[in-house]
């Protein structure tokens, strides 16, 4: 009998020290290495101070490693992951696939309903929201004020392509190196492929047609890329085809760009005198139009937390994307690093605070340009998909660089725009095709 | 007048070398320089070459972001480990192949190199679900074994290489002598193969110390080595020039400072052979 027993206490005793250690429940949170989200994880102790029972795990990754490393655990059902930074084109997609948990009853004072209505709708699949979003964007112009007034033009309400075209060319000093436009050009669906699509959208022009035929040989993407190439041509950067979002950054910042339309993010980054040259001179207009359209080109962009399906430990991911997410939450980064730091675009409240409006100069234009972008009917043709500077089918990260490789070709010159539609409308219908487009 | 042209050639060759050394040392130099340098500055589109403010903030702030000490533990436990049980196997394998080949140790050999020329995404998922079944994702112990798969084929090819190197007439005497198997490639072999194995060690160590697909693929918190903290400071909105830089020489400064100690021996091992 006691031969017996001793082991079996033993055993006893193990489990219930094994019992109090996990009472502790560790999540790992999956990252990209942007300044909100570093912030989110330099402010981790202050969710341990409210939930010392939960252990926060980073893993900060670059956006493309991310996107795949997490699509590869979340598809073979790894569960290393309990809390995923994901955009909001792979949010309905995802959701579809039944690999994220919908997220309901985020607790009394999370105010669900003061999330900005088009960033919410994004990420809402058979009416549950998927995931919430971090932060948001859409796209705007951006402009040096004083090289306008020295042009001497005046920044219209929304302005329009031609407009743009004009102050590109007066703006434009290339002796002093200044460019009147700084533009993307490095190939990418996320990159040359945002801004392209939405210029396409803002010029009356779709991805597709009803029946998912490509519609690169149209008159539209033809105006497009005709616009683009003898903007950039004519008064862009040298070299501009390697050029995303932090090298129009960089060059906007040492005063080389004139105009840049982009993703709206980047006006507290070129306002802050601390990294900017030019903090003082700049303006922000929406995102330019054709000619008597109304169309600013649909761009949405969120960053937002979701939890897995694979995880083991829902609640705790939970609590802490409620966190994360939360009017709690803002109010913490204000009070520790300033108001004007606070994660934009995802909350209403935030552009009726009167203080954050006063530090931020680019707020309101943010909100309008947010709450501008239609991602239900990106085109103004009728279009059988959803999304904005991006189109939302799983097969548009392959197609998109591939197209977005042919207008980076064109713009350095390698080919004409006409052979890049030619090859962008080839590829693109041989890939749907073989994707099994139109699916019934 | 003959000694007078080689002496020009060599001056010519020498010149070329270090041209070449430069060029491709330059982008380790850069970012060493760049990690010194404010954002601002590391984008600077007339950049300084060393005339510019030094700072030590990009170091300050990366050592207060990451763990970094962890990385690099997790990264000499991966890159050892992997190396080490590579030799193991792949000794008695090489020893095999280079003394005592069979019908096939030709096509063997080539098939060992062939499966370097897939690409590593290709075996992703059914490794990844391997990982998972075994409970070996975000484990040292798992990043060991596959690096070891990985790097083994060129393992087993440099060591037989070395041993071909080896009058097989030299093994046989010892066997005369009544050596086992064992203390023949012990007590024998090894020693006199100890340059080609220590170039191989190092190499691997590299070659380990630097793989990152697979380290990052088959990672999230616990087993993540330096390539994973080099990953964590590139940002597709925001600058992080310097901080990158940053960490990119913090996790490259340990596997140089080795490869400038070891340097003999590195180029002793891969020239080993080559001029008879």
């Amino acid at each position: 009998m006691t031969v017996t027993f001793r082991p079996l206490a033993g055993a006893s005793l193990l489990l219930a020290l094994m019992g109090s250690a996990s009472a502790q429940t560790t999540i790992t949170v999956a990252t990209v290495n942007n300044g909100d989200m570093i912030r989110m994880q330099r402010l981790t102790p202050e969710f341990n101070a409210l939930h010392p029972d939960i252990k926060v795990n980073w893993v900060t990754l670059e956006e493309n490693v991310l996107r795949q490393r997490v699509t590869t655990d979340i598809a073979s059902k790894g569960g290393q992951y309990d809390v995923l930074t994901i955009g909001n084109y792979e949010v309905p997609i995802w959701a579809k696939q039944g690999w994220l948990m919908p997220l309901e009853n985020l607790g009394a004072d999370y105010d669900q309903a003061d999330l900005l209505p088009p960033v919410a709708q994004g990420l809402t699949v058979d009416g549950k929201l998927h995931a919430v979003p971090f932060y948001a964007e859409s796209s705007m112009l951006m402009y040096r004020t004083d090289l306008l007034a020295k042009a001497g033009l005046k920044m219209p309400e929304n302005p329009d392509w031609d407009f743009i075209a004009d102050a590109a060319q007066k703006m434009t000093d290339k002796g002093a190196g200044i460019y009147g436009i700084c533009l993307r050009g490095k190939a990418g669906w996320g990159e040359n492929m945002a801004f392209l699509t939405s210029m396409n959208n803002s010029m009356g022009g779709a991805w597709f047609d009803m029946e998912w035929k490509p519609q690169f040989n149209g008159p539209e993407w033809k105006k497009t890329l005709d616009t683009y190439l003898s903007l950039m041509k004519q008064y862009g950067p040298p070299g501009a085809s390697s050029n995303g979002f932090n090298e129009n950054l960089a060059l906007f910042q040492t005063g080389k760009c004139g105009m840049w339309i982009d993703a709206t993010v980047a006006a507290s980054f070129i306002s802050d005198p601390k990294e900017s040259q030019v903090a003082d001179k700049v303006g922000f207009a929406p995102s330019p139009v054709r000619k008597g359209g109304a169309n600013h080109g649909n761009w949405l962009w969120s960053w937002n937390l979701a939890i897995p399906a694979t995880t083991s430990k829902a609640e705790a991911a939970k609590t802490f994307v409620a966190w994360a997410t939360s009017p709690a939450y803002m109010k913490l980064v204000a009070e520790k690093d300033g108001i004007a730091n606070v994660p934009p675009g995802t909350r209403t409240s935030l552009y009726k605070n009167p203080e954050y409006l006063k530090v931020a100069p680019f707020a309101q234009m943010t909100l309008t340009a947010i709450e501008a972008a239609n991602t239900q009917k990106p085109s103004d043709k009728p279009v059988p998909y959803t999304g904005g500077q991006f189109v939302a089918i799983p097969e548009f990260q392959a197609i998109g660089t591939a197209v977005g490789q042919q207008f980076s070709a064109a713009l350095a010159g390698t080919s004409t725009a006409d052979q890049a539609l030619a090859a962008a409308q080839a590829l693109t219908s041989r890939e749907m095709t073989r994707a099994g487009y139109p699916k019934k | 007048m003959a000694r007078e042209v080689s002496k020009g050639r060599k001056a010519a060759v020498t010149l070329l070398a270090w041209g070449v050394a430069l060029l491709i040392f330059f982008p380790i130099l850069w970012t060493f320089l760049t990690s010194f340098k404010t954002e601002g500055e590391a984008i600077n589109s007339h950049p300084s070459f060393l005339f510019f403010d030094w700072t030590l903030e990009n170091y300050e702030t990366v050592n207060q972001r990451s763990d970094y000490l962890a990385h690099f533990w997790n990264s000499v436990v991966i890159s050892l480990g992997s190396t080490v049980l590579g030799l193991i196997i792949a000794v008695p394998a090489a020893w095999s192949m280079a003394f005592v080949p069979g019908k096939r140790t030709k096509d063997l050999l080539m098939w060992m190199l062939s499966t370097k020329m897939l690409p590593a995404v290709g075996v992703l998922v059914p490794l990844y679900l391997l990982a998972r079944d075994t409970g070996l994702l975000d484990t040292k112990t798992g990043l060991v074994i596959v690096l070891t798969l990985v790097n083994l084929p060129i393992i087993v090819w440099m060591l037989y290489t070395y041993f071909k190197e080896i009058p097989g007439e030299i093994l046989e005497a010892a066997r005369m002598d009544g050596a086992t198997l064992s203390s023949e490639i012990l007590y024998v072999l090894t020693p006199m193969a100890v340059p080609g194995i220590a170039s191989t060690l190092l190499l691997n160590v590299i070659l380990a110390w630097n793989e990152s697909f697979w380290t990052l693929n088959l990672t999230a918190a616990n087993a993540a080595p330096l390539t994973a903290f080099i990953a964590s400071y590139s940002s597709p909105e925001g600058l992080f020039y310097a901080k990158l830089s940053a960490a990119s020489t913090m996790a490259i400064a340990p596997i140089m400072i080795l490869g400038w100690f070891s340097q003999k021996q590195l180029v002793r091992g891969l020239t080993f052979g080559a001029v008879k």
